[in-house]
Parts: structure tokens; sequence; C-alpha cells
């Protein structure tokens, strides 16, 4: 109950935070802007294309349907995942880092709070933005259904932006365990980055042909475990690699912040 | 309320404090005084449960500050040198917040955050935000956070650096309104401060206490004399006679008698430096002289090193720094 409490304080006070400052506008801004855009390229190219499959289907006779799903809503959920990439060291870069900076720390650490409380909190509200953000980009999804003749299917829509927002999280752990290493936040904001360009690379080894520790090195990658989400299907071993994702990055920042009262 | 005991804290090879002890009572108000650098701001941190000690032990209202450190901040107010505050928030919401972290019952929240800006004098600010307040303001906001959940005991670095002569009385005021009710430490490095608020005081130097007493006593050893430690082979009431004929001498005191060597402890004015007269007088009377050593020189060199006026600030490189990190 206290837990509970404390969690929906600290919450709260990040939320001040990045709402009391340009964080979450510019956050908001730039992320529903981007996915405005690609939405509008995404929605153009399909419009092209089912264009000139109309055209070749009463050339030839026959020809067959677009799926929204696979030429629209796919490409632009694994386009929006590279915005989470640079977006989110935004979101977790300030959340130790200024208050090892200003000395508040000192106020939240001879409070009775538990050094988990404190972390988790952070996590949480740093993920709570994010999912107002994932939602917001969802708006311009809804678009289709008012005005295609044959909607899509929408569990993979919803899947899709669960896989967006578990790879949030993903980050957002880590980059809240980066800010606790330092007090700069622009320093934790550039690391948190590095970190997360190098998570999304070791995906790049995927590859049918590759040797079995490529293949391992491949697992690792964020972005391989996104691929069959946004495809609709939800396996068990994607949410788990998320999920542990997370967590670790959770028990690092709590190792690091709990070290680094007897390091002082 | 408050018992430290051989309590040492090392950053690596350097010893911030090595092995203090003192107690606090119930109700009562210590000056904690000391050069910048001496470790005030260390031991208080080891208080609140901030930093753990390297060795010794701590013991606030009962619990243990390493073992038993959630029972411990539930019941400590804890003013940093620095107040800890969000500029971005306005002050009633900062105090708010506090109030829930500190486990406030959510149905005494409004009213012990009120009570607070009032007990503070921050009513006219209660909807600024804390990066538009003066430095005086930010104090009393801190001061306002520390107070916020009624602790039993109340720990305050610095209360009043920085603060404007009449921010200081007031400051000082209040600290006293609130002794009795709370227990009370602060920290100054102001001589003067700890003689108008507390009703003890512990004088520490490089990590160690150097002297515990009441600020009157303190003050008296500080303008009160030299004090010689000799070493006198004869008889007692002899020896006395030729001490006291010598011009200075306020009094004579034996603190151990071994084998016919006395051990004495003569007070001296301040100022004098009698040791020739003094063995002169020993030698002529018959008796001999052991030794003759100065003593309580480290307090009186401590004192020095202490501002001993208000009104003049300590230059920006003398100021704590060193002993925070």
């Amino acid at each position: 109950m206290t837990a509970l409490r404390n969690l929906a304080a600290i919450v709260e006070k990040e939320w001040r935070h990045y709402f009391g400052s340009p964080i979450a506008y510019v956050a908001l801004f730039v992320w529903t802007m981007l996915f405005g855009i690609f939405f509008y390229f995404a929605f153009s190219y399909f419009l092209e294309y089912s264009m000139r499959t109309a055209q070749q289907a009463m050339q030839y006779g026959g020809g067959m349907r677009l799926s929204l799903n696979e030429v629209l809503i796919r490409p632009l959920l694994q386009n929006t995942a590279v915005v989470a990439l640079f977006i989110t060291p935004m979101l977790t870069m300030r959340l130790f880092a200024e208050e090892k900076r200003q000395g508040t720390i000192e106020l939240l650490a001879t409070s009775p709070l538990s050094d988990l409380e404190i972390v988790l909190g952070k996590f949480l509200a740093a993920a709570g933005l994010f999912l107002v953000m994932v939602l917001a980009g969802m708006v311009d999804l809804a678009l289709i259904w008012r005005y295609a003749q044959s909607p899509p299917d929408w569990k993979p829509v919803l899947t899709g932006g669960l896989g967006v927002f578990l790879l949030g999280c993903s980050f957002i752990a880590m980059g809240t365990f980066v800010s606790t290493l330092t007090r700069n936040q622009i320093v934790a904001g550039i690391l948190s980055f590095c970190l997360f360009l190098g998570m999304w690379t070791l995906g790049w080894a995927e590859d049918p042909m590759a040797s079995p520790t490529m293949k391992a090195v491949a697992y690792l990658g964020v972005t391989t475990h996104l691929e069959d989400l946004v495809k609709g299907i939800v396996d068990l071993k994607d949410i788990v690699f998320y999920l542990s994702v997370i967590a670790f990055g959770i028990f690092l920042a709590h190792q690091s912040v709990e070290s680094q009262r007897w390091r002082a | 309320m408050i018992e430290v005991e051989s309590l040492t804290k090392r950053y690596g090879r350097a010893t911030a404090v090595d092995g203090i002890s003192f107690r606090v009572e119930k109700g009562e108000i210590l000056g904690f005084l000391g050069p910048n650098g001496a470790g005030k701001t260390t031991t208080m941190r080891i208080l609140t449960c901030y930093l753990p000690p390297t060795e010794g032990t701590a013991r606030v209202a009962g619990y243990d500050v390493f073992t038993q450190p959630m029972e411990v901040k539930r019941r400590v107010g804890y003013l940093p040198e620095t107040p800890p505050l969000y500029p971005d928030l306005t002050v009633r919401d900062y105090l708010t917040f506090c109030a829930k972290v500190k486990g406030v019952a959510p149905r005494d929240r409004r009213r012990r955050v009120d009570e607070a800006i009032e007990r503070c004098r921050a009513g006219d600010v209660r909807t600024t935000l804390i990066a538009k307040l003066s430095k005086g303001y930010r104090q009393r906001v801190g001061l306002a956070q520390a107070t916020l959940h009624n602790p039993e005991v109340l720990i305050l670095d610095e209360p009043t650096a920085g603060l404007d002569p009449k921010q200081i009385i007031e400051t000082r005021e209040l600290i006293r309104s609130l002794g009795g009710t709370h227990t009370v430490i602060l920290s100054t490095h102001i001589l003067p401060e700890v003689s108008m608020t507390c009703g003890r005081v512990v004088i520490i130097n490089k990590g160690r206490v150097v002297a515990e007493d009441s600020p009157q006593n303190l003050t008296r050893r500080l303008k009160g004399a030299g004090t010689l430690h000799l070493e006198v082979r004869g008889e007692e009431a002899g020896v006395y006679e030729a001490l006291r004929t010598v011009p200075g001498v306020l009094t004579v005191r034996t603190r151990g008698r071994h084998d016919g060597v006395l051990t004495l402890e003569v007070e001296v004015e301040a100022g004098r430096d009698v040791r020739s007269e003094l063995a002169w007088a020993v030698v002529t009377g018959g008796f001999g002289l052991l030794g003759l050593q100065q003593a309580g020189m480290s307090l009186e060199e401590i004192f020095l090193h202490l501002t001993t006026t208000e009104s003049s600030d300590a230059p920006p490189a003398e100021r704590q720094g060193g002993e925070t990190r």
C-alpha cells in the first residue's frame, strides 16, 4: 500500500517535470509529426501501388487486393520504432542526472522510500509518457477506419502498437540506468543513445544463413522481436525478451543507485 | 534520542569522520560547531541514512541508522546544506510531494503543508515557482520541508548560511521554538550562532570531537585563559604556594599524584605566557620540575578558524566544497 502510494507520488512528480518543462511537448510534437509524415508517405505509396495494380488488373485481368495491413500499417509502425530510438533518450536522460545535479537526490534518499521505489517510479513515469505518445500516433491510424472501404484487420495494429511500446520501454529502462551514472544530462543522453543504437544494430546480424553465434547475437537485437508483433503474431518469446530487457535495465539502475551510496 | 558511538567515515584514503561519539537528549538543541571541512556534513549525512558509516554505530530515536534506516528516515527531518528543491515546481506542489514521500497520511496532507508554510513564514510565495524564489525563501521552504512531517529529530546543515541578518534572527527564533518538542542538531561554523540557539555544543575538527560543553563554558574557555600542565616532584601545599605567587596565575588544581610526582593544572590569564616564571618559581622553591606543557591549544586554534563575527562571510574558496565530496 505504502509502496504504491510512494510510486504514485514519484510518477506524479516526474510528470510535473515533464509537463512543466518543454520536454513532454517537444517529445509529443516530434513524435506525432514524424508519425504523420510517415503516415502520409506510406499512404501515398499505397495509393500509387494500388492504382498500378488496378491498371494491371484491367489490362491483364485477375489481379489481387492490396492489404492495408501489409502495405501501409506494417512499414509505418516499423518506421516509428526508429523515432523511438531517437526520442527515448530525451525522456530518460534527466531522470537521475538532474536529481544529482540539483542535490534533490538527497531529499529522495533521506525520505522513507526504498531505492527500488525511486527507480520504478521514474521508469513508470517515462514509460507512461511514452504510452501517451504511442496512443497519440495511433490517432492517424484511426483515420483509416473512418475512410477505408474495407477496413484493415485491427489485431495486427494492436500487437504492433504493443511491440513499439515494449521496444520503447526497453530503451527507457536502459536509459534510466544510464542516467544514474552521471550528474550531467547531456552525457546521459549521448551515452543512452549510443547504447540504444548498439541494442538496435545487433539485429542486423540476422540472416538465415548465419552461424549459430550470429543468430544468438541477432536474437539480442531489439528490432528482431518487433517483426512478428508488427505482423500480428504474438509469440511469447518476443514478449519475454522485452520484459527481460526492461527488468534488466531496472535491476542495473537499482544496483547503481544503491552502490553509489557506498562509493560516495 | 541520538547516540553516536565511535563513528568513522572514510572516503578512500581520506578520513572525513574519525571515531566521534556524542549523545543528544530528547528536546535538546545541539550545536555542531567546526571549521569548514571538519566533517560536520558527513556526520549529518550518516545520521540521516544518506551515507553508510565505515565503522561505529549511530542510533536515532532508538533505531540504528544502518540496520533500520526506514524507521530512522520516518523520524528525521533533514535540511541539507543546499535545500533540495525542484525549481520547476511551485512551493505548494513541492511540499505536497514531500508530504507524500515522507508518509504523511492523505487526510493530514493539506493541513501539514499549510502548517509548515505558516511556520516558516513562506505564506506569500505558496504558489510561486521555486526557481523564482530568493535565497532566503528557498531556505525557508527547505526548513518547511524538514519540519513537514513533524519529525522527532531535526538535522539542519548550516541553516543560516547565506541569509541576511534579519532572516538569520528569524531562523534562529524558529529553531529555538522547535526545541523542547523536537530534538535538533544544527551545524554551523559561526561561533555566536551556537550561543544564541544551542543548549550544548560539540566542536569537531578534522573529524574528531575536540570539545563538548555548554556555550557559556566554551565562551569562557575561549576568552579565558590558557591552561598549563605541570609535573612537579614535591609536597603539595608548598608547590601550591610557590605557584600562586607567580603573577597571572588564576587557579591551581591537582589532577593526579603518582610516586610523589604531582600532575597539576594551572589556569593562567589569557595572552600571558608565564611558563618561564612558573618554572623559575618551582625550581627556586626547591621542587623538581619534571614537565611543563601548554594544554588546550588545539581548541584555541580551532576557535581561530571559526568565524567569530556575524557579518564576515567566508570567502568562496573556503566554503564547504571539500567537505561534501
